[in-house]
């Protein structure tokens, strides 16, 4: 028969204790890669305040991370053109996996899951054209490598997924770059595009930019809880030209770009690094770690404010506005119009602060 | 009493004085310099705004301009005023677009300098002057041309009195008093010196990719076209006096580098050896070349700079800035 006790010990097995949770690894709200003190790499787990929760070494510079969306997992990319990427247990810190890509391509610097947590989607190029590919792992059976689908485009880099779903948003930025060195090789010709592919990786749409703007290209995405697409631009034409460096897409319709007022025209030097929505402040937010530069625009793209931090780079919302890390250390907060210095740790980090779902 | 004078002495030359001697020996000086020649700019023009009349004062405020053009942080990048001074490259021509819609208008918003502080920073400051004193063509209309002028320079010296003054009042002090409590704008020393190091580097990187490697292009397709106020015949002139002060702040803050000096040496030498002023001779495969030594003399500058006061002031450029994604 069965006893309260005996239902109780049964649940806690089946549910509880086989699986860990973000919990298990100090409930941290941010992945954050990082170069130390002693010249060695590591993933750090953040919280809400910036505060670290955890660090796991890392073998080589690092870029953009993904967190499971359940399971206290993390996945390290090498930068791009990169031969690797990490699983991590965030709760132990030991290596679940090391993904490599097949041969002839290579990973692009940023990956995402789908919805329940059973795949992971990687960015990959094949490595002598910079054609653009979508690897798909089966994160339920150790990351076994599945299939791969077209990504639409050359040279893809950010690849998130739509909320509440899962169709895929891809940043092909359009550059073929040499496997060996990262030489831009189609200036000229490069047309970057967002394409959404779904589930089973059947494009659902492409969209352009205007034909003055084929030399922006498309790196680095967020989304907004209702699907709108914001995009993070580089632009690879003329630094004495001004061109808007954000972009936002809702599906089914046309890309819009986001202009400055003239003061902020120059200050992000033609590049984007990372992008953020901020769902509390209802703003979002692009960095230039080469123009020291972090700028934020109201939900609906129109110009809100500028701030000089040096090498402003990584960026994610909090409770109340945005957190930005950078590449000599600080860890800053943007809200109400101000930015705001938390701390300063000896960590210089990375392009990227990734928030865990 | 001799020993407290040496302690005192010694209490009074803090690590700090590197940017302490950057900003008050040199950054201080040039952009009172810079008000300086502005505001007499200004007051020539508002007394006879004849292109004849205003050319010497127009080439020593542009020198004056020179000393401090790189000092890209703090109050020069409020509300875009670096940009409102000197608007260059403009490679679509947005400023000379913008000034001849003025012009064909006969815009009444010259007789306004609140308003004139809004026009778009492209159709203001040196390069909107150049293009009135040193015209293409001889202007149609002398009467608004006149108005022009004297609005451009009294923007200009605005502009520059605004700097200075936030330089002097604020911004100069925040730096002088890095680390200490209360001054939020620098929490430690090293964010000064971080600050003043990224300036520079960023001023060898304007110097080499746009001073230089705009009009150079490349040897199949010279650009001289394209070089720095070539209608005042300033375009050799501004790299020399780009490299003089990016030398005197490099010396502020570092003096003790031996090969940075025999680096701008060389680079002072090899620039001694152009000789067109406004560049016009770059087609011309002898001078393309000597033009192209003096591009590779100023990056072996820039990495001496690197190597030497990047080690003596431990500051290095941004982890992210240095690379891409």
């Amino acid at each position: 028969m069965t006893t309260r006790r005996s239902f109780l010990a049964s649940l806690l097995a089946a549910t509880t204790l086989p699986s860990l949770s973000w919990a298990d690894a100090g409930n941290p709200a941010f992945l954050a890669a990082a170069k130390l003190a002693d010249g060695s790499f590591a993933l750090f787990g953040l919280m809400q305040d910036g505060q670290p929760a955890f660090s796991i070494p890392l073998p080589a510079r690092g870029h953009a991370a993904t967190a499971h969306p359940k399971r206290p997992e993390a996945v390290a990319f090498a930068r791009r053109p990169g031969s690797y990427a990490i699983i991590l247990n965030c709760a132990g810190g030991e290596v679940i996996a090391r993904l490599a890509p097949p041969d002839g391509s290579m990973f692009n610097g940023h990956g995402c899951f789908s919805q329940d947590g059973r795949q992971l989607y990687t960015s990959e190029v094949i490595a002598t054209t910079s054609e653009g590919r979508v690897g798909v792992w089966d994160a339920s059976d150790g990351y076994r490598r599945v299939t791969s689908w077209p990504s639409g485009g050359i040279g893809p880099h950010d690849i998130k997924r739509l909320p509440g779903s899962d169709i895929l948003v891809i940043a092909n930025g359009g550059i073929q770059t040499d496997p060996t060195d990262r030489t831009k090789l189609n200036i000229d010709s490069m047309r970057p595009n967002l394409t959404y592919l779904d589930s089973a990786g059947q494009c659902l749409e492409q969209v352009e930019l205007a034909p003055e703007y084929r030399q922006n290209s498309i790196r680095h995405l967020a989304i907004a809880a209702d699907g709108t697409v914001a995009f993070a631009l580089q632009w690879e034409g003329d630094l004495a030209e001004p061109v808007p460096l954000l972009g936002l897409h809702s599906q089914g319709g046309p890309a819009r770009l986001c202009d400055v007022p003239e003061p902020e025209m120059f200050t992000m030097q033609g590049y984007a690094g990372s992008i953020a929505f901020s769902p509390a402040a209802r703003q979002v937010a692009i960095t230039s770690a080469h123009g020291g530069a972090v700028q934020v625009y109201d939900r609906d793209g129109g110009f809100s404010a500028g701030f000089r931090q040096p090498d402003a780079s990584g960026i994610a919302a909090t409770e109340d506005g945005f957190l930005l890390t950078d590449g000599f250390g600080a860890i800053s907060k943007i809200a109400n119009g101000t930015l705001l210095p938390l701390s300063q740790s000896p960590a210089l980090w990375d392009n990227h602060l990734i928030a865990i779902a | 009493m001799l020993r407290w004078l040496t302690l005192f002495a010694l209490l009074s030359t803090p690590a700090r004085a590197d940017v302490a001697e950057a900003v008050q020996d040199y950054i201080l000086p040039a952009y009172a310099s810079f008000a300086d020649a502005t505001a007499l700019l200004d007051q020539t023009a508002q007394a006879d705004c004849a292109a004849e009349a205003l050319k010497p004062a127009y080439q020593a405020a542009f020198d004056a301009w020179m000393a401090v053009s790189f000092l890209r942080l703090g109050p020069s990048e409020l509300d875009g005023r670096a940009l409102a001074i000197q608007f260059w490259p403009d490679p679509k021509s947005l400023g000379e677009k913008a000034q001849a819609a003025m012009m064909r208008a006969k815009d009444p918003v010259v007789a306004d300098p609140a308003a004139f502080a809004e026009v778009s920073v492209a159709a203001r400051g040196l390069m909107a002057l150049e293009r009135l004193l040193y015209p293409a063509e001889p202007a149609a209309d002398t009467t608004y041309n006149c108005a022009l002028t004297r609005a451009t320079t009294a923007d200009l010296a605005r502009l520059a009195a605004l700097i200075n003054a936030d330089w002097q009042s604020d911004f100069g002090p925040a730096l002088l008093s890095a680390g200490a409590s209360g001054n939020t704008a620098f929490q430690t020393l090293a964010e000064a010196r971080q600050e003043l190091y990224t300036a520079l580097l960023a001023g060898f990187e304007f110097l080499e990719g746009e001073r230089i490697g705009r009009p150079l292009g490349t040897f199949d397709k010279p650009r001289p076209e394209r070089a720095e106020a070539r209608a005042s015949g300033r375009s050799l002139r501004n790299i020399v006096l780009s490299m003089t002060a990016l030398q005197n702040l490099a010396h502020a803050l570092a003096p003790d580098t031996p090969a940075t000096d025999a680096a701008f040496a060389r680079s002072f030498d090899v620039a001694a050896n152009l000789k067109d002023p406004a560049l016009a001779d770059l087609g011309d495969p002898q001078a393309w070349l000597k033009a192209q030594i003096l591009e590779q003399a100023v990056l072996i500058t820039r990495d001496a700079v690197i190597d030497e006061l990047g080690v003596a002031l431990n500051v290095s450029v941004g982890f992210n800035a240095a690379d891409g994604d």
